[in-house]
Order: structure tokens, then C-alpha cells, then sequence
């Protein structure tokens, strides 16, 4: 069976600040993949290359076909949800219309209210809220809003850019469990970017190191837990 | 004090149609930040474009709505290919572009009808049918007006369409990443506003007349309308422009007179700027980062 998603030589430039250098990954259906690495390692780079919203070259297979010269909102009806860097809340609208904005390219409209009841199934705060202006949601609000949002999509293949940023610990612990269970029951394919390594390693299937724009280690989460170097640049111990 | 309830209502009829101008103004501004100079000829333009429907022996209500469709197509294509390619340009170069589309619209038309004034006819009947306080075609735009406005909530608050156009002006690179096609929300966003502005064209050009300059001074009072209710506030803008309609005709009418009308919109604009730069009802968003 073909990966999910594979990542060919892929090189990313900020008008002529070069940030990803060839960088080469896949990820199975089904699972989850974490890609570590220090601040300006080429993570968020990685992820919005992956959407086209940053120039590239090189090979992105998505299910087999390429998706490396498409544009952002046709990447999106693809099946690829992207929860951003900062959450890209629409601050003026209420938590019900991002979260219907989230659905926005899908065609069974019929099944959309159900889908809200469904996440609001898991982010119950979210219900109280739906009527409040979104910009208004504290900081852990604000990123329950925006995986809601992109579960809203009913995505193939998720992709988080930094979730636990700026939560409280209690909170970081409950979306990650929300982000498992959605992973085994639903059977959506994550790709999440972490700096908190430990929290990626304990929820990912599979890691890879990331450090100035390539790729310098990859394996099973188990594997690169228990990597030395890992350990002591990442993970503390 | 029935003349001052005569000027009040006469007010309030020029006053929607300035309100509708604004709330094109305030449309475009929203999701560009910047001011369309060009409004008001393309409204101009799409009231020509109704006239030679009329004069070609059209019936006024088909050809009114024919000329909102074709208003509509016309700001469709002026974003595509004109504003487009200026998209990531310096203000002042797209402000340049949009004063040069003011003049090369103004002229064209001129040009293929001249500058001759000419009447328009109005599509309510002569006696009246609103009271004695108001002719009927000033009751009739003011009743038009609320129409167009109430449509255009409805659109906006109801539909996912209008969801998108509202996500995609406040926050592009989000909207994209649900698949919004940004581009193209532009671009109807200009075509909507451009109906807007063909509608107050044909209802104020009954009451101006006919000519390539007619939209001068109410582009004037639009500005107006649109800074005093808060340039990225559609209902601000519609209060705007009734307030400035009602404040020209009643200051004109018994403070300063016919001549000096225009001036209160230029004073308005000062004063506004000077002490309550936001307008009376600018948002001042609240965020929690």
C-alpha cells in the first residue's frame, strides 16, 4: 500500500532565505507523525509547504497524487485540514461560524449540524460558547476552536502546527487525549509539529527529527524516545 | 414646521441613497482597506447603461433590474482584470488606479453619450403616494433603499456564501485553509458592491439628472456618510448616510443655504477626522491573544 503522504526532496524559501533544504518523510493512513525540532528548524515551514502557502520545489504525494502545485483551497477539498500556526481564528465571527466555516467546501450540507453536535461532543466548552465572539475564547478556547474547525472539514489527514502552544499543562494533556480518540475513531491521520517533544513522542506512532531544514533522524516514536541525542536536546533527561 | 418636516423627509430620501454609496464604499474598504474613488462612476455608468435600456423602449423595471446585473458583472470584471493585477501593489499606486478608473469612466461615458444633461425617469407615479410630506419618488427610494439593505443582511448574516465573503475579508490566509477561494470573494464583493451603487445611480437620477458628473457631490456625501458611521461599519454607514442626507437638506434649507450644501459634507468629513477618527460606531475589536 502507497503511504498517505510522501514528502520528496522538498525546499522551501522565504523570498531568497532558504528554509527547507530537501527534506524527505511519509506517514502511513491511519497514524500519527510528529515532526520535532528546535525554533526555526523548518517545522511550521514544513507544514505550510505542505499546503502551498509558501513557495516549493521538490514531491508531495498526497494518496498518491501529487498536490505540490495546487493551489491552498484546492489542497483543502482534498481532505487536508490545517490547524495553523497561531489557530487563524476569525476573531469577528461567533465559534458557530468558524466552525461552519470549517465545512465550507463540503457537499453534504445536510450532515453539517450533526457534525457540530459531534464536536461539540468532545469540546462540550465550545457548545457553551457558540453564540460568543470567537476572538474573545481564551488562549485554550481559541485552539479547541481551531481543531473543532478542522475536524469540522471531516479531513483525511490533519495537520497541527504547534497545539499545546501557550496552554496550561491540564489543558495541553486534555486535547491531546481528544486528539487520540479522534485519531482511533475516526481514523484521521495526524502530522503534528511540537516543540513540547515529550507530549509529541507519547501521542505519535512515528517522529522525525527535524534540524535546519532537513531531515536527521526518523522512527518509531519508541525508537527516537529512547535515542540518546534525542534525549538529551529534546527531551531533557 | 411643516417645511422642516418637508426638509427632513426630502433628507432622508437623498440620505438612503447616500447610504447605499457608503455601504458600497464601506463593502470595499472592508476587505481591502482602501476607499474605491471609482465608486460612484460606476454607479454613474450603470445608470447610463439603464437609460439607453429605457430610451430603447425597455419597460423601467426590467431594464432596473437588467442594469443591477449588468452593474454587478461590471465590478466582477473591473476586480478581475483591473484591481487583480495592483492586488500586492503600495496603496498609493492602487488609490492612482482607482482615481484613473474615476476619470477614464467619466470620460468614456461622456464620450459615447455626451455630456448633454438628460431627465430619468422615475418609476413611481406623479401624485403622491406616501402622504403629502414627500413625493412619491422620494418615498420610493427611501423604500427601495431599506429593500437593497435588508436583502444584503440577509445574505450576509444567512447564507454560507456570505459567511465565506465575510471570513475572507477579515481573515484571508484562514479562509483559504478551509478551501475559500479568497480571489474570487473579492471579486464578488465588488460586483455586489457595484449593484449597491447602480441602485442609488437610478434612484437619485431622477431627482440630479442625467450627466457624466452627477455622482461628484454624492460620492462627496458618501465619504462622509461612510467616516461618520465608521468606515468598517456597515450599519454605521447606513446611519451615515441618512444623517448626512437629513443635515444638508435641513442646514441647506433654513442655516446656509442652497449654495453652501456640499460644504457640510466637507466639514463633516474634518470634524469627523479630527475628533472621532473611528466614527460613532468604528469597532474597537476586543482580543485575547
Amino acid at each position: 500500500m502507497a503511504a498517505l503522504l510522501e514528502v520528496a526532496k522538498l525546499h522551501a524559501a522565504y523570498g531568497l532565505t532558504r528554509v527547507l533544504h530537501g527534506i524527505d518523510f511519509t506517514m502511513d493512513e491511519g497514524t500519527i507523525t510528529t515532526l520535532l525540532g528546535a525554533n526555526g528548524a523548518g517545522k511550521t515551514t514544513t507544514l505550510r509547504a505542505l499546503c502551498a502557502m509558501v513557495k516549493t520545489q521538490g514531491e508531495i504525494r498526497f494518496a498518491g497524487q501529487r498536490i505540490d502545485h495546487r493551489a491552498t483551497e484546492d489542497i483543502v477539498r482534498l481532505g487536508i485540514a490545517h490547524v495553523p500556526d497561531g489557530r487563524g481564528t476569525f476573531v469577528n465571527l461567533s465559534t458557530e461560524e468558524n466552525l461552519r466555516l470549517g465545512a465550507y467546501v463540503r457537499k453534504d450540507r445536510d450532515n453539517i449540524d450533526a457534525d457540530l453536535e459531534r464536536v461539540f461532543g468532545y469540546f462540550p466548552r465550545l457548545k457553551e460558547r457558540r453564540a460568543q465572539q470567537a476572538g474573545t475564547l481564551s488562549g485554550g478556547e481559541q485552539q479547541m476552536l481551531a481543531v473543532s474547525r478542522a475536524l469540522m472539514l471531516r479531513p483525511r489527514l490533519m495537520l497541527l502546527d504547534e497545539p499545546s502552544f501557550g496552554l496550561a499543562p491540564l489543558i495541553v494533556k486534555e486535547l491531546f487525549g481528544i486528539l487520540r480518540t479522534v485519531n482511533a475513531k475516526e481514523k484521521v491521520s495526524m502530522l503534528v509539529v511540537e516543540q513540547n517533544a515529550a507530549m509529541a513522542l507519547d501521542l505519535a506512532d512515528h517522529a522525525y527529527l527535524i534540524e535546519t531544514g532537513r531531515v536527521v533522524l526518523s522512527g518509531t516514536a519508541d525508537e527516537i524516545k529512547r535515542n540518546d541525542s534525542v534525549r538529551r536536546s529534546y527531551l531533557g533527561y | 414646521m411643516e417645511a422642516f418636516l418637508h426638509q427632513v423627509l426630502a433628507g432622508l430620501a437623498t440620505g438612503s441613497i447616500y447610504a447605499s454609496l457608503a455601504l458600497s464604499l464601506v463593502m470595499i474598504y472592508q476587505a481591502t482597506h482602501l476607499v474605491n474613488f471609482a465608486q460612484g462612476e460606476m454607479a454613474m455608468f450603470a445608470t447610463y447603461f439603464a437609460w439607453s435600456l429605457i430610451n430603447a423602449g425597455m419597460p423601467y423595471w426590467p431594464a432596473f433590474f437588467l442594469t443591477v446585473i449588468f452593474a454587478f458583472v461590471l465590478g466582477v470584471v473591473i476586480e478581475r482584470t483591473i484591481i487583480r493585477p495592483v492586488e500586492n501593489a503600495p496603496v498609493l499606486a492602487v488609490v492612482v488606479v482607482f482615481i484613473a478608473l474615476l476619470v477614464i469612466l467619466n470620460s468614456v461615458t461622456g464620450w459615447i453619450f455626451s455630456y448633454t444633461i438628460k431627465t430619468f425617469p422615475s418609476p413611481f407615479p406623479e401624485e403622491p403616494i406616501f402622504g403629502r410630506f414627500v413625493t412619491s419618488h422620494q418615498g420610493g427610494a427611501i423604500v427601495i433603499t431599506m429593500v437593497v439593505l435588508a436583502l444584503l443582511f440577509l445574505f450576509f448574516r444567512f447564507t454560507p456564501l456570505g459567511l465565506a465573503m465575510r471570513a475572507a475579508a477579515q481573515n484571508p490566509e484562514s479562509a483559504r485553509l478551509v478551501g475559500i477561494r479568497v480571489g474570487w470573494m473579492l471579486a464578488l464583493g465588488w460586483g455586489l458592491a457595484a449593484a449597491i451603487g447602480a441602485v442609488a445611480g437610478m434612484m437619485v437620477a431622477p431627482i440630479v439628472y442625467l450627466d457624466p458628473n452627477m455622482m461628484g457631490g454624492i460620492l462627496l456625501y458618501a465619504f462622509a456618510a461612510a467616516l461618520v458611521g465608521g468606515i468598517d461599519n456597515p450599519a454605521g454607514a447606513v446611519f451615515g448616510g441618512f444623517l448626512v442626507g437629513v443635515l444638508e437638506n435641513v442646514l441647506g434649507a433654513f442655516v446656509i443655504g442652497n449654495e453652501l450644501k456640499l460644504a457640510v459634507a466637507l466639514v463633516l468629513i474634518v470634524g469627523v477626522l479630527v475628533v472621532k477618527p473611528s466614527g460613532f460606531f468604528g469597532k474597537v475589536f476586543v482580543t485575547r491573544v
